[in-house]
């Protein structure tokens, strides 16, 4: 068994040095925030750990990122929910209430297609038409494009966990009166309860992400955080360390996400890929 | 009016479970892609808040062929593409294969990998326009301890298009790696457990059980991920914008330039609409094949 003992070693090393290349440029930006200018220009590898990029970062007059910080968590929070009241009836409509089925290949079509479309080429006819109605630049625009953009994940995750409800435990719920929106309510919800978090995960932390639609859809006032990451690297002298500091705040939700949901978050991204 | 439990109430509640989900897709993504449709024939000017529209006729359309940004945007958005998406596709196969075959810390290794997905991809820029910095980032200060010159990353056309390739392999090698790992786990064993008696090596066993039981979901994949490739923008934008010259100019960029910064809303209408239609034939050909696929299967 040594060959395979070698062997083993062999590809936990291949995948440790993986392992390494992810984390060490994020380690590193991560170190970055904690460094002043000087330090970082001069590359010091040991330095003194100095707050005072956090501090310019959140309470400088010049830097809107505690506000935009807020508006992130609006935004993701009410699009989210929006995709979840949306997609659940949706998937649970397409898959069980007897549509013919071109229906459910029509929507569930459209979504693949959309999903994998740029976002950029919607961005426009959303601005003209937001603009139009006196949407721009509010958070009603943003939440409705982040809306659109995540409906087709929310139902297609929504419908591989709603296909796995035993159909027996519906019609069992029909004999004894229940109606659509009981069934939905008080068996499906509870039933596909992981898949809403999953859901929810992936969605919240894609429109959190998000950014070229943010750019062109937000001003000043509702500004998302990735918008005021890339304001920070564009700026004359670009201020290396604020810059590092705002990207480190701007990951903590997605991290936490990543602690306390892993399971979820994977079973949501490779979900109908497989099968 | 149907009584609640019967066929007729189900009628009506599939109606209004699914009403919500069809009007957010016809107002915010129908709607506005027949609108690009309107707006890619005319010029349009905001006059105090108000859209001017003047019809323009093709006259857009015959522009996109003399535009050399976009014939730029479009032949490195395809290179940019098969070239970043092969190596992804290699990288995370083998990745997975690894990752499949050890029992001991491989939920710690998916957790790992799953953070390029989850960051912001405009951090994913920041990160590495530090790293590339040619006075102090990290990737010339290792080059130095080693003796080797350090380069300006972003600075020259050929390596600045390397630069960003590789940015994009960092970032969605881990993906890849996910599905391609639900994808192994999910292989029956039994076939392997044969292979085994029959004295296959690891590289026959590879070459002639995993790679064939595989080839379906490698296949998937790599088309998904050429396609969505092409949505990339958030790293371009933040590490080179397009530069130097046009060497990382790519699709979704230059709809963004010419529409919002030029403010040539009918002009980066069409720019958009020839993107669309490309984009949704390739996919609508790589569905109907995967269609194909299954039903000879």
């Amino acid at each position: 068994m040594v060959g395979t003992r070698a062997a083993s070693l062999g590809m936990h090393a291949v995948l440790a040095l993986a392992a390494a290349v992810v984390i060490f440029p994020v380690a590193w930006i991560a170190l970055a925030a904690f460094k002043t200018q000087i330090a970082l220009l001069r590359g010091d590898a040991f330095f003194t750990p100095v707050w005072s990029n956090f501090d310019e970062l959140l309470f400088s007059r010049s830097s809107d990122y505690l506000a935009d910080f807020g508006n992130s968590l609006f935004i993701a929070a009410v699009s989210t929910a929006l995709v979840l009241a949306v997609a659940t009836p949706a998937a649970y409509s397409l898959h069980r209430l007897g549509w013919p089925r071109w229906v459910p290949a029509a929507v569930l079509g459209w979504s693949l297609v959309f999903h994998m479309l740029p976002p950029i080429t919607m961005v426009g006819p959303w601005y003209v038409m937001f603009r139009s109605l006196g949407l721009d630049n509010t958070y009603t625009g943003l939440v409705a494009a982040h809306l659109a953009l995540n409906l087709p994940i929310g139902i297609w995750l929504l419908s591989v966990f709603v296909r796995e409800i035993p159909v027996e435990l519906e019609e069992a719920a029909r004999v004894d009166g229940c109606t659509t929106p009981q069934m939905l309510w008080r068996i499906v919800v509870p039933l596909v309860a992981p898949g809403l978090a999953a859901t929810a995960v992936i969605c919240f932390v894609f429109s959190w992400n998000e950014f070229a639609v943010a750019l062109n859809l937000t001003a000043k006032q509702t500004a998302t955080v990735p918008v005021a990451i890339a304001k920070f690297a564009q700026e004359y002298e670009i201020k290396h360390g604020v810059m590092a500091a705002g990207a480190v705040l701007s990951a903590i939700p997605a991290i936490l996400l990543l602690l306390a949901a892993q399971r979820h978050i994977v079973k949501g991204l490779t979900a109908g890929a497989v099968k | 009016m149907a009584a609640p439990g019967t066929a007729g109430d189900a009628a009506r509640w599939r109606h209004y479970t699914l009403a919500p989900a069809v009007a957010v897709y016809l107002a915010l993504t129908l709607l506005p892609i027949a609108n690009l449709l309107v707006m890619s024939v005319h010029d349009i000017r905001w006059e105090q808040g108000a859209a001017q529209w003047s019809f323009a006729g093709l006259k857009h359309f015959a522009a996109l062929g003399r535009d050399q940004l976009f014939r730029d945007g479009l032949a490195n958005t395809a290179l940019f593409a098969v070239s970043a998406v092969s190596a992804e596709m290699v990288l995370g196969f083998f990745l997975a294969l690894f990752a499949s075959r050890v029992v001991r810390a491989r939920v710690l290794y998916r957790a790992v990998f799953l953070l390029p997905i989850l960051i912001p991809g405009i951090v994913i820029g920041a990160i590495w326009k530090l790293a590339y910095n040619p006075d102090f980032g990290i990737i010339n200060q290792v080059l130095g301890l080693v003796g080797l010159p350090g380069k300006d990353w972003l600075g020259e056309k050929t390596l600045a298009f390397a630069s960003v390739v590789v940015v994009d392999i960092w970032h969605w090698t881990p993906f890849v790696f996910l599905l391609l790992l639900a994808a192994l786990e999910s292989l029956p064993q039994d076939v392997y457990e044969a292979a085994r008696i029959d004295g296959a090596s690891a590289w026959q066993e590879l070459r002639y059980v995993t790679l064939p039981m595989m080839l379906p979901a490698i296949v998937v994949t790599a088309v998904f991920r050429l396609i969505v490739s092409f949505k990339v923008f958030d790293e371009v934008y933040l590490l080179t914008g397009g530069g130097p010259g046009t060497a990382t100019e790519v699709l979704s960029f230059t709809i963004y330039r010419r529409f919002f910064t030029e403010d040539r809303m009918g002009y980066g209408s069409a720019m958009s609409v020839v993107v669309l239609f490309l984009l949704a034939l390739a996919i609508v050909l790589a569905l109907a094949a995967a269609r194909r696929r299954r039903e000879e299967a």
